[in-house]
């Protein structure tokens, strides 16, 4: 493991290997020099002590380790956390605020390409698109005929909760599908023409479809809960872009084994990667493995705008992406 | 006996005792009342109707209901379209349906004894209607098919007969519209591959879905702007995607660039979105030359006839990686669909089912009453279909 004292490259550490990482490396290891905690043989804790106390920044995944105040205490030259998710559930952010580290997130890089996702699990779900593709698959197109009928897409009343930027681009390809947008948020945006909801369970109430593109807080934990899910109803469908922890997962799949809510689109799940058994013989449901951000190209722009964020810090300049102020 | 029970069952459920009188049908022309007079007093020499059934249906009620089978125009069904099975009532409240796939005859036995006047064919995308079918219906003189797509209809042969066709119009534009959409973003993303792949346990056990490829920023080619393309445009452009197309011709009132040739729009696209009709221009139009052109980065998904694509073309594409993928809605030879694409993670298959929605069915069966309707007042087709 490489001394990161006597490399001129400015240090940015790592704590665990993931594909985003990988890909970002190539690029990453021209511009400074990274800290694998992973690479290391000691425990991380160890680890830490001995080769990161001067380390400045740190680059974490959204997939984890979560970055909590154990791990901060350990880092005593901490000043700037970068992630590579829109999500910042997964750090500390009190502590953060606390010992002056800023943080910057993936801010819109994703927006759009988590919106194709919402979008078109919603339109899986709703014309059974996946269902049917495993239906001629196994062959029973020829020997038992025609597929049941899906729902119509146009028309439907769709209930975003959360409108940021995600749930922005969500809205604006609904509309081009006919579809009717009213919301749920921390707070109303007066400046846009749909409709607001205060209270989530009156927007389920009154939606066909409710699409989570909300972060994951201590309010959102367990929001769409057994309430929420009753009011949606028995045609009712969900789709979740946000985290999995937003659904009482439990609950959840247990309304859609009885039947009490029409079908769900999973692209997060509480427990990833495991998901619950009991979804996977149900036809109206879509699960994805927390693939919403996955493009090719999203990739690009992401390594672009951590790099960017990273050279920013360490060259002194604004950060292009700041989430938390220090 | 059988036939006539069946038909007092299903007037019975419909009528008693709820009965009540269809005035407007009354309205007809005298000629076509003779006709209507003529063919069920054949109906009732050859199934008695009239007669006590075991319906237990009052001898009034019965007589009541033979009148107003009487006064209802023919249209004459070989094989149901769902959407006619799932709105059957909107039809028999205006027409005397001819159920030839309930009868134990053979079919051309059937019209020869049954349907010799009847001048309306109901139809759906599977029945050919072809100079050996209009053959034996010489009354013919109207073909309502519920799809949007005509091709299965012989239109010489219907020209020459005197026989005007109608199709659905643009009843299920939006509808079909989604499902093209839908199984382009889910080629691009792999919404269902990774779907099945969490089904069978990898995501815990291999770990992360490969990347896929970004809508917006797509250069997508729309092969046919009609009602459903223009559907399809507006939907991509919300995710960001650049429009163009070719069709039978230019439509100046739209921005998108128009290529005159399929291939040229192939080669300048990222993605092509097949909602033309079938005809013999188009049969085979997306063959090797146009998948070449398309690229291996390239995309293409169908929702018109699988017989415009040279499937087996695109097949061998597929299989070398000459193309990315493809969604899939329709094939050559359905339901029969080539089996190298089963084991395709980059290709969608979908059983035909673009218009599968019960509010494509309620429109789709209000578009054909209108046209049997407009038909048998002698008024202008509602939905045409030409060329």
């Amino acid at each position: 493991m490489a001394d990161d004292d006597h490399s001129e490259l400015p240090t940015v550490l790592v704590l665990r290997r993931c594909p985003f990482i990988a890909l970002l490396e190539p690029k990453c290891s021209q511009k400074f020099n990274l800290l694998k905690a992973w690479d290391s043989p000691l425990p991380q804790d160890r680890f830490l002590t001995t080769h990161a106390r001067s380390v400045q920044a740190l680059l974490s995944s959204g997939n984890g380790p979560p970055i909590t105040a154990q791990i901060l205490q350990l880092l005593p030259s901490l000043k700037l956390v970068v992630t590579n998710s829109t999500g910042l559930d997964h750090v500390d952010l009190a502590e953060c605020r606390r010992r002056g580290i800023a943080v910057a997130n993936a801010a819109k890089v994703f927006a759009e390409d988590v919106a194709d996702t919402a979008v078109g699990l919603f339109i899986d779900v709703m014309r059974k698109i996946s269902a049917s593709n495993r239906y001629v698959r196994g062959g029973l197109w020829a020997c038992r005929g025609d597929y049941p009928l899906g729902s119509k897409i146009g028309g439907k009343k769709v209930g975003i909760v959360g409108l940021g930027s995600i749930g922005l681009e969500v809205a604006k390809r609904l509309e081009a599908f006919g579809c009717s947008v009213s919301y749920n948020s921390r707070s109303e945006k007066p400046s846009l023409s749909y409709q607001f909801y205060s209270n989530v369970c009156e927007l389920a109430a009154d939606s066909d479809a409710l699409i989570i593109c909300c972060g994951l807080t201590e309010e959102t934990h367990h929001m769409i809960n057994k309430e929420v899910l009753s009011a949606l109803g028995r045609e009712g469908v969900i789709v979740n872009v946000g985290r999995g922890a937003i659904i009482d997962e439990k609950e959840m799949v247990e309304c859609l084994v009885r039947g009490e809510i029409g079908g769900a689109g999973l692209d997060v799940f509480e427990n990833e990667p495991n998901v619950p058994k009991e979804l996977f013989s149900l036809d109206n449901v879509v699960l994805s493995p927390h693939q919403a951000i996955v493009t090719h190209e999203a990739f690009v722009d992401l390594g672009e705008l951590v790099t960017g964020n990273l050279e920013a810090f360490f060259s002194n300049k604004p950060l292009l992406s700041l989430a938390v102020i220090n | 006996m059988e036939l006539i029970e069946r038909i007092l069952m299903e007037w019975k459920s419909l009528f008693y005792p709820h009965f009540r009188p269809h005035h407007k049908n009354l309205e007809e022309p005298e000629r076509k009342k003779k006709k209507e007079k003529r063919k069920k007093t054949r109906l009732c020499s050859s199934n008695n109707l009239g007669t006590k059934s075991k319906t237990n249906l009052g001898s009034h009620s019965e007589s009541l209901m033979a009148q107003q089978l009487q006064n209802l125009p023919d249209v004459l069904i070989i094989k149901p379209p769902p959407a006619f099975i799932s709105f059957e009532s909107d039809f028999t409240q205006k027409f005397k349906i001819l159920r030839a796939w309930k009868s134990p005859l053979p079919l051309d036995q059937f019209l020869t004894k049954h349907a010799q006047s009847v001048q309306a064919l109901l139809c759906r995308a599977v029945t050919p209607v072809n100079a050996d079918l209009l053959q034996l219906l010489p009354a013919l003189k109207l073909v309502v098919t519920v799809s949007t797509g005509a091709n299965h209809v012989d239109k010489a042969e219907c020209r020459r007969r005197g026989i005007a066709v109608a199709n659905a119009g643009n009843a299920y534009s939006e509808d079909v519209a989604d499902i093209a959409v839908g199984l382009f973003i889910d080629v691009n993303r792999r919404i269902s591959a990774a779907d099945w792949y969490v089904r069978r346990g990898l995501w815990s056990s291999k770990g992360d879905y490969p990347l896929s490829s970004k809508i917006g920023g797509k250069r997508v080619g729309i092969v046919g702007l009609g009602s459903i393309g223009y559907e399809v445009a507006k939907r991509l452009e919300a995710f960001g995607c650049k429009i163009s197309y070719n069709s039978r011709s230019e439509r100046p009132s739209l921005s998108y660039p128009f290529y005159s040739n399929v291939c040229e729009l192939a080669a300048n696209n990222d993605a092509l979105i097949i909602c033309c009709a079938l005809t013999d221009q188009t049969r085979h139009m997306i063959n090797k030359e146009v998948l070449s052109a398309l690229g291996k980065d390239g995309v293409i998904v169908n929702i018109g006839r699988g017989a415009i694509i040279d499937e087996k073309e695109l097949v061998k594409c597929l299989v070398n990686g000459e193309i990315r993928g493809a969604g899939l809605d329709v094939f050559e030879n359905e339901p029969h669909i080539p089996k190298d694409l089963v084991a395709m993670d980059n290709v969608v298959l979908s059983p035909h089912k673009s218009v599968y929605t019960l509010e494509s069915f309620k429109r789709g069966s209000e578009v054909m009453i209108a046209n049997l309707e407009a038909f048998f007042s002698n008024k202008p087709l509602i939905t045409p279909a030409y060329g």
